[in-house]
């Protein structure tokens, strides 16, 4: 046997099966079985972390998920994960472990320094302190607060696991695998009911695998769940799932697991996920929660080797550790005899029981005074001795009055303690379930629920092992609709404690300096809870943001109930009066890697390729995100630069002709009947006289008055309109034409179809764009007479169905080549070849937005921001004036959204031709203006314009268009402010000569 | 995630709905006052309680439809087509 504290013969672990890991570069050894925390125990180490502010040594207060100071991270590189449980972490051969908050090592730390500054660290501390002076904030405080703050360190590498994401259906889910989980679960299923239980542990049980004097059906307890477990197994329609944590109860019956599936594997299968989250919608949950045995608050009460009384007998029954040689149990439970009984019987002393109660009794008292051990009724445990372990505690009575007497040192190297349990309410409460104070024990226990759930066993205040059984059995079947279930007859148990404490332990004196934790995890005291409550919060929502309580990962699991009883005493309200804080999920962490899932790397969003993306990669395009499309910016030349390559393409569009993959425009058929009059309405154009094969520039306003998208809309038949939106704007207009469709104008007969991804969009732009095309279009007759700017032909291109828009988003002769999206390679090829003796010329998103920003076009999301109307961007002149009515037509005439001061649309000229401005810069009225001024405008375009050989920008500026000629400046961070002149915003051939050509 | 049953796909996960705002909220004809045009606008009820609202089943077959939800509970009372009243809860909401 490894361990000096290791017990022959007792535990669930394999000593068969020794397994060496390394903690802090010693190598440990345990056996297959054991946790980190088991594992060190059973050297006699208690030593495990330091707390967050103080930097105390700090060790294991319980044996599982509650662990408020046994943090510590695993793995290494991109696999460390800080802030695990100690007490929950499985061992396996070459685990690397470390303590977290210490330096430079675990028994020396500087930072343990903060404890003799702890009456200068008081609750609040940090709203009192960092206040003044303002000018520290920056480089003091907030780097200190930065590095004092959390708890281990994150990774900084990529995580190299992959994780998984489940939906899954069930009709009753049970939360938690002790024996209301298990009874609950078996009569569930055996209903016929599809049942999923979870258990964050490696095995079900619970409770139920650390008891090893109760009896069911005169079988062990351990013997019982391998039994039912078995029986669970069996069943076709019962999902078991281990280590597999329910962190969040939803709207709906939907509760997500969290299952952790390799961290336990030395070798974990490389096709394996790290973890699983569950997404369980369930007809009915069955909440078996369990209850968490409480701390108690004295002085000293966090130094290593105290610990919950709970935690000592599971150490001992599941992992065959003794947690020391010499025992003082203080408790205000009858549970901690059946501990300390234990204890004794497995060859360690119990030096003394300290008994809150006045005067204990019942048959575990007097088992436990046969068995020799000292029981001291009415005394508290003033304080505890040690530092890196404790030593000893002094126990002294409490007279009837509530006063402490002197007391007696007792040695010892473990104190354990029980406040009493506290029902888990942590699922009930996150579904919005109700609370209420139950008196006799003086908890909270599960009220009215809005969700299908019920509560079983300990976690609604059910703590008789028979009636936990029941309990379970009648949850189950009430869950799965069935009649009968499983019987079982427990012939031998504890009854279960009565008393309990939560609060301050009574002490001697007023203890000042003491420092008494009620949050471990957070190092708040009784003193920081109390001072709050002087400091006037009354809401147990304000001292917990005030004090941290409750805050830490752990979310307050040991302290909630403590930190409530000392408000409540300080108040003097009851309890229930004052409340309990929000239980928040997650119950327990959950890995960021776990919530990302599959949404990483090339699977974080759908990515949308345009039909000519193969190409543009082979021309060796360079590439931008718009939206979820990935669209080639430009197609840069051996030595190019993006200037150099945008400028050249640019040029090319002006003296020959460029070819641009628009395929992204979002494209909608709106079709029927009434097509017509449902343009009318939602566009602020007029539709009704646009002939067929004719097509024209529409905007759409919301009803606010404000633009919300634009594009060409082409006239295919009477009845039919081929609609493009922006790229962006593709699914937002369909959404809003189903809108007002099915909601406003029920009338109208008319469909909707999104044909953006049908349609490719060939752009086709430059003076001899027409050249270049005319052989191709199987006799199409697109000369400018016949095909005039604006026009549209639906017809063939080598055969392929074609809707030909002459359109221009470049001020040139242009084009656009609908085919669809299956052949657009193909007429893509053909047009490519074509061109060749011309100089076709591919351009990129880049050069499109230049030529359209020379041609002062608009567009929507850079020029508007959602609070520009037509008129503000220049378009006045496409809102209809005799429409009755239209999508923001009302709205339009406020006068607020003609007010001469609005931001209006122009274009701005710097007096250096060569300076480009940064869009976004504020325009104001002069360069030295004090701090701070309001702006005039900002710009929201800017670009060097090879057409102008300089630079040009478009910009708001409130009343531009009666300001022309005037000038305005952009303040610089870097330099003085930039002197700009407003003009128009056409730039390039305002008589629009090259258009119609 | 709420589970949405929608009048013309029945019982779905909300990830597959886009939420639409209040309900029963009439476009005045655009003859009306400021005021009452700005109240269409922006003036919602923010209801504590029983919400009549708008859910579109986006990822589904594309249709709105109305609900009755208790923004306190989240719990649904009702779904019921565009155009048709708001359902009688009686007494029960
Ligand atoms: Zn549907």
């Amino acid at each position: 046997m490894s361990g000096a504290f290791r017990l022959a013969g007792r535990g669930c672990i394999d000593t068969t099966r020794p397994v060496v890991f390394r903690f802090d570069g010693q190598m440990v050894r345990g056996y297959a079985g054991d946790t980190v925390a088991s594992a060190l125990l059973a050297e006699g180490r208690h030593l495990m972390g330091r707390s967050f502010k103080y930097h105390r040594p700090r060790g294991p207060v319980s044996a599982g998920s509650d662990e408020p100071n046994a943090l510590i991270g695993v793995g290494e590189g991109g696999r460390y994960t800080p802030n695990l449980r100690a007490t929950q972490v499985e061992i396996y051969g070459g685990m690397v472990a470390v303590s977290q908050n210490r330096a430079p090592s675990l028994r020396f730390d500087i930072g343990a320094l903060n404890t003799l500054a702890a009456p200068l660290l008081p609750a609040g501390f940090y709203y009192k302190t960092f206040m003044w002076p303002r000018g520290f904030w920056d480089k003091v405080y907030e780097p200190l607060i930065r590095r004092a703050a959390g708890l281990g360190r994150a990774p900084t590498a990529p995580d190299p696991d992959h994780y998984a994401l489940h939906y899954a259906h069930c009709d009753v889910l049970v939360a938690g695998g002790g024996p209301a989980g298990l009874a609950a679960a078996l009569a569930a299923g055996q209903a016929g009911a599809r049942v999923i239980l979870c258990d964050e542990n490696a095995e079900c049980g619970g409770s139920l695998l650390t008891d090893t004097y109760s009896l069911i059906d005169g079988l062990p307890c351990g013997e019982w769940v391998v039994r039912i477990v078995a029986e669970l197994q069996r069943l076709p329609n019962v999902q078991l799932l281990t280590r597999c944590s329910a962190f969040n109860y939803g709207p709906h019956n939907m509760v997500a697991l969290n299952q952790r599936l390799t961290d336990h594997l030395a070798m974990p299968p490389t096709d394996m996920p790290r973890e699983r989250i569950w997404q369980v919608r369930a007809r009915e949950v069955v909440l078996a929660a369990g209850a968490l045995e409480r701390v108690l608050v004295f002085e000293g009460n966090d130094r290593p080797g105290i610990m919950l009384a709970s935690a000592a007998r599971t150490y001992l029954h599941r992992y065959g550790v003794a947690c020391g040689r010499k025992a003082i149990v203080v408790t205000a439970d009858d549970a901690a005899y059946r501990v300390a009984l234990d204890l004794a019987e497995a060859g360690m002393k119990v030096a003394a029981i300290a008994d809150l109660r006045p005067a204990p009794g019942g048959p575990l008292v007097e088992a436990a005074r046969a068995r020799g051990i000292e029981v001291l009724p009415a005394t508290t445990i003033q304080r505890a001795h040690g530092h890196l372990r404790v030593t000893g505690a002094e126990l002294a009575p409490v007279g009837a009055d509530g006063t402490v007497g002197k007391g007696r040192t007792v040695s010892c190297d473990l104190v354990l303690m029980s406040g009493g349990f506290t029902p888990s309410l942590h699922l009930h409460s996150q579904a919005r379930g109700a609370l209420r104070f139950d008196d006799a024990l003086g908890v909270y226990l599960p009220g009215e629920s809005i969700e299908r759930v019920r509560s079983a066993g300990s976690c609604r205040g059910v703590f008789a092992l028979d009636d936990v059984l029941r309990d379970g059995v009648a949850a189950g079947l009430a869950a799965a609709g069935g009649e009968t279930g499983p019987v079982w007859t427990v012939t031998r148990q504890d009854a279960p404690g009565t008393g309990g404490f939560a609060g301050v332990l009574p002490r001697r004196g007023p203890g000042h300096l003491a420092l008494a934790f009620v949050d471990f995890q957070n190092d708040v005291t009784a003193k920081d809870v109390k001072l709050a409550v002087r400091e006037g919060f009354r809401s147990i929502e304000h001292v917990k943001r005030y004090t941290t309580t409750g805050m830490a990962t752990d979310q307050g699991k040991g302290s909630n109930v403590n930190a409530l009883a000392i408000v409540s005493n300080v108040l003097g309200r009851r309890p229930e009066e004052i409340g309990l804080t929000t239980y928040r999920p997650p119950y327990t962490p959950v890995t960021f890697g776990a919530f990302a899932g599959h949404a990483r790397g090339d699977q974080f969003d759908p990515l949308r390729l345009p039909p000519m993306d193969a190409w543009a990669r082979a021309q060796g395009a360079v590439f931008e995100d718009v939206g979820l499309w990935r669209r080639a910016r430009y197609f840069p030349r051996a030595g190019e630069d993006m200037a150099m390559a945008v400028a050249r393409e640019c040029r090319a569009v002006r003296a020959v002709a460029g070819i641009f993959d628009a395929s992204t425009l979002g494209k909608i058929e709106v079709a029927g009947p009434d097509a017509a009059e449902f343009m009318n309405r939602f566009y602020v154009n007029a539709w009704t006289k646009l002939g067929v094969g004719k097509c024209r520039y529409g905007l759409v306003c919301r009803d606010s008055g404000f633009v919300y998208d634009d594009g060409v809309v082409g006239r295919i038949a009477a009845d039919r309109f081929h609609v493009t939106t922006t790229t962006g704007g593709a699914a937002g207009v369909l959404n809003m034409m189903e809108d007002y469709l099915q909601t406003e104008w029920p009338d109208l007969d008319v469909w909707l179809t999104s044909i953006t991804e049908q349609w490719a969009v060939i752009a086709l732009q430059g003076p001899r764009a027409r050249d270049i095309l005319a052989p191709l279009v199987d006799g199409l007759d697109i000369s400018a007479g016949a095909m005039p700017h604006m026009a549209l032909r639906e017809g063939t291109i080598g055969g392929v169905p074609m809707r030909l828009f002459r359109v221009s988003f470049t001020g040139e002769l242009g084009y656009e080549i609908n085919v669809p999206s299956s052949q657009a390679q193909a007429v893509w090829d053909r047009v490519w070849q074509a061109g060749a003796a011309f100089g076709l010329t591919p351009y990129g998103t880049e050069a499109m937005h230049v030529l359209r920003a020379e041609k002062g076009y608009l567009i929507v999301g850079q020029e508007t921001d959602g609070t520009m109307t037509p008129g503000d961007v220049g378009c006045s002149w496409a809102v209809s004036k005799v429409k009755p009515d239209f999508i923001g037509k009302r709205a339009l005439a406020l006068p607020a959204l003609n007010a001469p001061d609005r931001l209006q649309m122009v274009g701005v000229l710097t007096d250096d031709p060569r300076l480009v401005l940064e869009e976004g810069m504020q325009l104001v009225p002069a360069a030295d203006s004090p701090m701070p001024m309001s702006a005039e405008g900002h710009v929201t375009s800017s670009y060097f314009s090879p057409a102008l050989d300089r630079s040009i920008a478009i910009a708001m500026v409130k009343g531009g268009r009666g300001r022309m000629g005037t000038s305005l400046y952009a303040p610089s961070l870097d330099g003085p402010a930039v002197k700009v002149m407003l003009v128009d915003p056409v730039f390039y051939d305002p008589e629009g000569a090259r258009l119609n050509g | 995630m709420l589970l949405i049953d929608c009048p013309y796909c029945g019982p779905r996960a909300e990830i597959e709905f886009a939420y639409g705002g209040e309900a029963h909220i009439a476009r005045p004809a655009a003859d009306v006052s400021e005021v009452e045009w700005s109240a269409f606008l922006y003036l919602r009820d923010n209801t504590k309680g029983v919400l009549a609202e708008r859910w579109r089943h986006s990822h589904g077959c594309g249709r709105f439809f109305n609900a009755l939800r208790d923004t306190r509970t989240d719990q649904f009372h009702a779904f019921y087509e565009i155009g048709t009243p708001r359902p009688d809860m009686g007494g029960a909401v």
